[in-house]
């Protein structure tokens, strides 16, 4: 294999490695020289894990030299993105709080990318504790886009689909509490998919909404998406919202990829007024191509969608207040002002308020609130109620179509610092994606093409019911060969080089 | 407030009536805490039994221990609760070192177990008086880690020079029991206090859920409790925290009921507040008031799914109910043929097991009682150790009455072999051979005591002669003495008697 290894696909490499066409860690070495080329202006990574990285990859390649059975993904590098446990590895979370605090123990999700024999190259920058839109509510500095320097690569998983657009690694891990694996997918011309709450065991990543969080899957095409979620996805006895079901075969769905006679919904209260131009025109395009690919569109409405923000930023901070409150300096991580003379009341809080950015401290004092005696019932019981009213919309819709579609994010990708003292625009990026947590069901975003007005990338989403994973693969995986048909390449080719 | 002002306790009572509840604590005998693997052992080197999951480490998630559900719905059963068919654990959030993850995962408003009772039997002059006790509550909950506080005057957190926290005790299961309000008992409020938390007890020992030894905190106790004036509302009530001892229990709510005659007696008003119980006075000191109560910002744990027991499960735990203690005394006491002051002291000492457990090993029912509530209680009062722990086993008891019967043994004799074997001088068998303590049956050896304790006593030896048989304890006495109490008396007797040709 002579092309340059940086741009192949997953599937492609996974293939030369097991025919010994290029060793795993030949593969390995040519991204962590990549990163050390271009992380530099793009800052996907946080942390750099040459040693365990490389270690894995020799195993790979002795254990593909000795005939031993190895995983379809096998020696192929990924970015994990800083919110889930690795062993002796930092995990940060993207918080000052939790600097230099390294994992005795693995996540689910890297334990099962060890046994898939996938090599993680690093861990990969983030909004803190997953708060935000951009990745530049991290305390490390925020991750550049790599079609445009100046803008955001969308948050909070930013540095994940930043790396994945920076050919820095073909496969990423994600996480998605509202949105945070999929508008970044989509403001980076990359995929990104939010299984089913409870199809990916959540044990090991750092929460922040235990309700709403799941980890999920990135890469640059449908296939190796899917490829990846396969690695991932299945029954975790430490995880009790785990699902114990079989997983759906979304790697055949992918491949299959023929959505002729399938139903796809359009949200009305996704479809108005409030995005670009050119994410609008992209979207409608795209809906062109689903129907001349034999799909039927009809339109739903989902009357309360309109909630839908509103009682995620009840339900969201409310948990969050809860699972941020073991930061308190006296286990790991930071601890500050504790000179003898302050009580341990004031070491607490000194460590909060020096470790937390304003973000995190915003959403913890809301929470914190709206869990508050007397005030429970009017924010985070209605809110409660909120998420029953959606998810029933949703299963409406979902009873007379098989997919619902919509545009991932209002916008293409913003200029950084431009929203970023105006919480209410940041939070209004994830407003097409919100409902898809609050409902546990799941949910993908595919490039669909560049806006005309500023050449960046457009990201449609498209939702299926709760463990039906694999129509997500087969409708993004349809889709997508229709518009490298129309291309001749994936849209990420045309990422500017760095 | 000076302590030593309290009105008497037969003097509030003339004026008030206390109405109380109790909050108890149980830590359950699971062999792995409530969320993860982690062994419960007690006693173990500091931060030696943890994992991520019991130091709520970044990402850890909790999985709830199924015998823990199981244990509780047992102990919902045997305080004749209903069960919830579904109900859900709450995060209760407070910052403390102790507490992993600042919160602690319990359950909220939604409790495994409701609406149930416990009737306890108390003593009065007129004789044993039966009392329900209602239940409100059982839930499940996880214990936190135990803080030591080195330096400072209070022996609390803050003063101290710093604080060790050993986290081997967070994530152990425990289950709180609450009960309803209890009023109406007047005087005998602080004995009903303790009978409850003693039958508690003795419903968990019967359930094998829990060790409940209260000297390692594995049952404690807070006590709410108000006073009122007859025919007025119940009064502001105060939680004494840290009642962990069932004689604890009992004076806790007494002096309780003392200090608030005495605040209500000068016109003053209870405040609503939190007290913490000193083993030590006997009284307790003000903890925070309500102003300063914790919001403990309760919702629904997301990390877990609900808990909800089918019928099938819960009907087949009741099928497997143990006999309840109550049950057990009643049949115990028709069994043995005794009445009910003689039940009670076998309850008292806590040895009613450990009778009907000799009578099943073999041992005569008289003897068994004589046994464990003689020498055998003496020796655990003396040493301060409960009955149960003196390492004497039913079998040993059945041994040692066998060499009774057989002569081989004597009660004085018998009581220091159990001494040898509470000292740790091994089974009956060696410390019989090392203490040399087998009966003198040699008839020679004996009628050589016998002559030269009548030649000692000749006087003596006339008068038996004589016919005064009754004299003839002097002349055992002294051969039981000059044997060193190895000697059969009812032996030396006949011997004597014999050897004088005197008959009876
Ligand atoms: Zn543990």
């Amino acid at each position: 294999m002579t092309e340059d290894l940086t741009r192949q696909s997953a599937a492609v490499l996974a293939a030369a490695i097991a025919a010994k066409e290029v060793s795993a860690q030949e593969v390995a070495t040519a991204h962590l020289e990549r990163i050390a080329a271009v992380d530099g202006v793009v800052h996907a990574f946080l942390h750099i894990s040459s040693d365990s990285a490389m270690a894995q990859a020799k195993r790979v390649d002795e254990k593909i030299a000795a005939g031993t059975e190895v995983g379809p993904l096998a020696g192929v590098p990924l970015a994990l993105k800083d919110v889930l446990a690795m062993h002796g590895e930092p995990t940060t979370a993207g918080s000052r709080i939790l600097q230099g605090w390294k994992p005795p123990y693995d996540s689910t999700v890297v334990a099962r990318l060890r046994a898939a024999d996938i090599v993680i190259l690093g861990k990969t920058n983030m909004d803190e504790f997953a708060m935000g839109s951009s990745t530049e509510h991290s305390a490390y500095g925020p991750t550049h886009n790599p079609w445009d320097l100046t803008r955001i690569p969308g948050g909070s998983g930013g540095g994940s689909a930043a790396a994945l657009a920076a050919f820095e690694a073909p496969l990423a891990i994600g996480t998605d509490t509202g949105g945070s694996i999929r508008q970044p997918a989509a403001v980076t011309g990359t995929v990104g998919v939010k299984p089913t709450y409870g199809a990916v065991s959540r044990y090991g990543q750092i929460a922040l909404a235990s309700s709403l969080d799941q980890p999920g899957p990135c890469a640059r095409s449908v296939l190796d998406t899917a490829l990846l979620h396969a690695a991932i996805a299945g029954h975790d006895p430490m995880d009790s919202t785990s699902l114990n079901a079989a997983v759906p075969d979304v790697v055949a769905a992918a491949r299959r990829a023929d959505i002729r006679g399938m139903r796809i919904g359009v949200v009305k209260e996704l479809s108005g007024d409030g995005y670009q131009a050119g994410v609008s025109q992209r979207y409608h395009e795209a809906l062109s191509i689903l129907e001349d690919l034999g799909a039927t569109i009809i339109e739903v409405s989902c009357p309360h969608f309109e909630y839908a923000l509103g009682a995620y930023y009840l339900i969201l901070p409310s948990e969050a207040s809860s699972n941020l409150a073991r930061f308190d300096g006296m286990r790991y991580g930071l601890r500050t002002g504790d000179d003898g003379a302050n009580s341990v009341e004031q070491v607490m809080s000194l460590t909060r308020e020096q470790g937390f950015g304003p973000e995190v401290k915003r959403r913890i004092m809301l929470g914190t609130y709206a869990l508050s005696s007397g005030y429970y019932e009017a924010y985070y019981g209605q809110a409660q109620k909120v998420r029953t009213l959606i998810t029933s919309d949703f299963n409406a819709a979902f009873a007379n179509v098989d997919v619902l579609v919509s545009p991932t994010a209002p916008t293409t990708a913003f200029k950084l610092g431009e929203k970023l003292d105006d919480p209410l625009a940041m939070y209004l990026n994830d407003v097409a994606t919100i409902p898809v947590n609050l409902a546990g069901i799941c949910a993908m975003s595919l490039p669909v093409g560049l806006a005309p007005e500023d050449q960046l990338p457009v990201g449609l989403q498209i939702m299926a019911p709760a463990m039906a994973d694999e129509r997500l693969y087969l409708a993004g995986g349809a889709l997508e060969a229709a518009l490298v048909d129309r291309w001749g390449h994936l849209l990420i080719e045309e990422v500017p080089s760095l | 407030m000076s302590q030593t002002t309290y009105v008497p306790f037969e003097q509030a009572l003339k004026v008030y009536e206390p109405v109380f509840g109790l909050e108890t604590h149980v830590e359950l005998g699971t062999k792995s805490k409530m969320w993860c693997g982690c062994s419960t052992d007690f006693g173990a080197d500091a931060n030696t039994q943890v994992c991520p999951v019991c130091l709520g480490l970044p990402g850890s998630m909790p999985v709830v221990n199924r015998v823990a559900v199981e244990s509780t719905i047992r102990i919902g059963l045997a305080l004749n609760c209903s069960i919830a068919t579904w109900c859900r654990f709450a995060r209760k959030n407070y910052f403390y070192p102790d507490m992993p993850k600042d919160y602690q995962i319990s359950q909220y408003d939604e409790p495994l177990c409701f609406d149930g009772y416990l009737d306890v039997t108390v003593e009065t002059p007129e004789g044993p008086q039966v009392v329900r006790v209602e239940i409100e509550r059982v839930h499940m909950e996880e214990d936190t880690g135990k803080l030591t506080h080195a330096g400072g005057a209070t022996g609390r957190i803050h003063g101290a020079d710093y604080s060790l926290v050993d986290y081997n005790r967070a994530g152990i299961p425990l289950i709180e029991i609450v009960t309803k309000p209890v009023s109406g008992t007047g005087a005998l409020a602080p004995a009903v206090a303790r009978a409850y938390v003693s039958e508690l007890r003795d419903v968990m020992r019967a359930l094998g859920v829990s060790d409940v030894r209260m000297e390692e905190g594995s049952l404690r106790c807070d006590v709410n409790l108000s006073l009122n004036r007859p025919g007025e509302q119940w009064g502001t009530r105060s939680e004494t925290k840290n009642v962990n001892s069932l004689r604890s229990v009992e004076r806790a709510v007494r002096s309780e009921i003392e200090r608030q005659a005495s605040v209500l007696d000068l016109g003053d008003r209870v405040i609503q507040e939190t007290r913490h119980f000193h083993e030590d006075t006997g009284r307790s000191t003000s903890g925070r008031s309500k102003e300063q109560a914790e919001d403990y910002r309760y919702f629904p744990e997301p990390d877990l799914v609900p808990v909800a027991p089918s019928d099938a499960w819960v009907e087949q735990l009741r099928s497997t109910m143990p006999e309840m203690p109550s049950v057990k005394r009643a049949r115990l006491q028709a069994e043995w043929n005794i009445n009910e002051f003689e039940l009670a002291s076998l309850v008292n000492a806590g040895a009613l097991d450990l009778v009907e457990a000799s009578i099943a090993a073999g041992v005569d029912s008289v003897a068994a009682r004589k046994w464990w509530t003689g020498e055998l209680l003496r020796v655990a009062n003396d040493t301060g150790v409960e009955l149960a722990d003196l390492q004497v086993s039913p079998g040993q008891i059945r041994e040692i009455e066998e060499l009774i019967a057989l002569g081989a043994l004597n009660d004085k004799l018998a009581r220091q072999v159990f001494e040898g074997i509470i000292h740790g001088e091994g089974d009956v068998a060696s410390v019989i051979a090392a203490r040399g303590l087998a009966v003198v049956s040699d008839d020679t050896a004996l009628l050589a005591a016998i002559d030269q304790a009548l030649s000692a006593q000749p006087d003596v030896a006339d008068k038996i002669r004589s016919g005064k048989v009754q004299a003839a304890g002097a002349i055992v006495g002294a051969v039981m003495k000059s044997t060193k109490g190895q000697a059969d008396a009812a032996k030396v007797r006949i011997l004597l008697l014999e050897r004088l040709g005197v008959s009876e």
